[in-house]
């Protein structure tokens, strides 16, 4: 934890809900005032978008799972979670490489709180899940291909 | 103003598991309306989420988190009857915070 | 020769079996993905939503619904969707939940039936406060056995028709319900068929609604189930709460009773 967020994390109480977020070890110190990681949400491509997060190079790891179907019925809903069982990890974000802008949602956990957490995401085709998370100051991803299939009646 | 979340948080063995809905169109901005005009974006930002006042959770969302969004999620402490609150904010300023008692 | 045709019959039993094998995990896959979708179903927003509707003093008569009778009593709601469509003496009608529930907020709250129904099915940017009306009453017969025995004479009458709408071959592709719902194991790319004609496959179909259609974002009624049903079977689409989109449900529900409610429900 660099000295900028553990001040901002300290003033948490007067800084509100925008104030908080920016002090998300995801934003970078020259975002550290911004609302929302503008630039990580609107780039369009994996390498843009780790760039953007402060992750580039990135190793992969098998410590981290994503749990998700192999197969989503339908790509307007698709149930993602992120798990791992390392300590410490700061901050998890979920990509999804064919998407029009990859990022889909990042997280920003305190101490305590546990690296697992599950959303749902749109996926506008079949594409690696990409989860990146932030353990120790260092990025580690991992990633699980999701199909996506357009159904029938659907009962 | 926006529709109440739907917050379950219940404590078991000293970790609080938090589940969360959100009534939210989660617009991408790439949709078109039946008269072909672009629909603005328009979706949740950024969320929050607070133990007897102190954050457990912040998260930021794109376009891409689904229609009504879900998230859950784990920390650890937590009792029954403690408050468990949780905020967002929109790309439109709409905001929203419900509260619960852990169970 | 003969080896050679055993091992090309080898080949094709070998074939055969593996893609047996990615059936089974495709449907294995489907089933995860239905039961991840489970566990935090979005329709509990719209349930909260038709609740505060439900008790909420409206309309010309600034009156709450709290008075409706579904067919159990005034404001007696529990188990009262797992029972209809039922004959209601009042209205000499055998109605369903929706056609129903028109009634209560025509003649409580004093809308117009023009404006209540003109929003009964969502759209993007556009709520409609029957879905999560719907959405609650249903709720309240989770658990519940679903039971409409058609008893009364105007009420076996429906079933009658109903029965018949759903044999009845029809539209530019002469097409009928029982052509994929009157058998066992059919299927539409990844989505099972279920045999409506059967108490099992009735009841898997009608318990799980009101459902939240995750491909619209909503919560899909009865009547929208079965008029979107008709419309893909390219039929004219039947007005809304009419009377044979009714009868089909008075048919469907007897066939299904015993079956239990586990609504609102979810599906892709």
């Amino acid at each position: 934890m660099n000295m900028q967020r553990r001040e901002a994390l300290k003033a948490g109480g007067g800084l509100g809900l925008f104030g908080l977020l920016a002090a998300a070890g995801l934003i970078t110190p020259s975002q550290a005032r911004a609302e929302w990681n503008k630039s990580a949400f609107d780039a369009k491509t994996i390498e843009e978008t780790l760039k953007a997060l402060g992750a580039t190079g990135a190793q992969n790891s098998t410590d981290i799972q994503i749990t998700a179907p192999d197969i989503a019925e339908n790509g307007a809903v698709v149930p993602v979670g992120v798990v791992s069982a390392l300590a410490g990890v700061e901050a998890i974000a979920l990509l999804i490489e064919k998407n029009p802008n990859p990022l889909a949602a990042s997280f920003m956990l305190p101490a305590g709180t546990e690296a697992s957490v599950q959303t749902r995401v749109k996926m506008g085709q079949t594409s690696d899940v990409i989860a990146v998370v932030k353990v120790g100051g260092k990025f580690i991803m991992t990633k699980k291909e999701i199909k996506v299939t357009l159904g029938g009646c659907g009962g | 103003m926006a529709d109440p979340m739907k917050i379950r948080a219940s404590a078991k063995d000293g970790i609080t598991e938090v589940k969360v809905l959100m009534s939210h169109e989660m617009e991408t901005g790439q949709r078109k309306d039946s008269s072909g005009n672009l629909v603005p974006a328009h979706f949740i930002t950024e969320l929050s989420a607070e133990h007897n006042g102190k954050q457990v959770l912040a998260a930021q969302f794109g376009t891409a988190v689904s229609k009504n969004p879900y998230l859950a999620f784990k920390f650890k402490g937590g009792a029954k009857g403690d408050k468990l609150a949780v905020s967002w904010v929109d790309n439109k300023g709409d905001k929203r915070t419900d509260e619960v008692a852990i169970n | 020769m003969r080896a050679r045709l055993q091992a090309v019959l080898a080949t094709t039993a070998l074939v055969l079996a593996g893609s047996a094998l990615a059936q089974d995990s495709t449907m294995d896959e489907i089933a995860k993905y239905r039961e991840m979708l489970a566990d935090g179903n979005p329709a509990e927003l719209f349930e909260l939503k038709g609740e505060a509707l439900w008790k909420k003093a409206r309309g010309p008569k600034n009156a709450s619904l709290e008075q409706c009778d579904m067919g159990l009593g005034p404001g007696k709601l529990d188990g009262a969707y797992a029972q209809l469509p039922r004959y209601f003496p009042d209205t000499r009608k055998v109605m369903d939940v929706e056609s129903r529930l028109v009634h209560c907020m025509v003649s409580l709250q004093g809308f117009k039936e023009e404006d209540v129904t003109r929003q009964w099915f969502s759209r993007p940017g556009k709520e409609s406060d029957i879905e999560a009306l719907v959405t609650y009453i249903g709720a309240k017969s989770n658990g519940m056995k679903i039971d409409v025995p058609a008893r009364h004479p105007e009420e076996a009458r429906m079933a009658k028709v109903g029965e018949y709408i759903f044999y009845r071959r029809s539209g530019p592709q002469d097409f009928s319900c029982s052509i994929c719902h009157g058998q066992n194991d059919k299927r539409i790319r990844l989505q099972d068929l279920g045999n409506l004609t059967t108490q099992a496959g009735a009841g898997v179909a009608m318990s799980t609604w009101p459902s939240y259609r995750v491909s619209q974002g909503a919560v899909w009624t009865m009547q929208r189930r079965l008029i979107d049903c008709m419309r893909q079977a390219r039929w004219p689409e039947p007005k809304y709460l009419s009377d044979s989109v009714i009868a089909l449900q008075v048919y469907l529900q007897k066939t299904a009773s015993g079956t239990v409610m586990q609504t609102p429900g979810i599906k892709r």
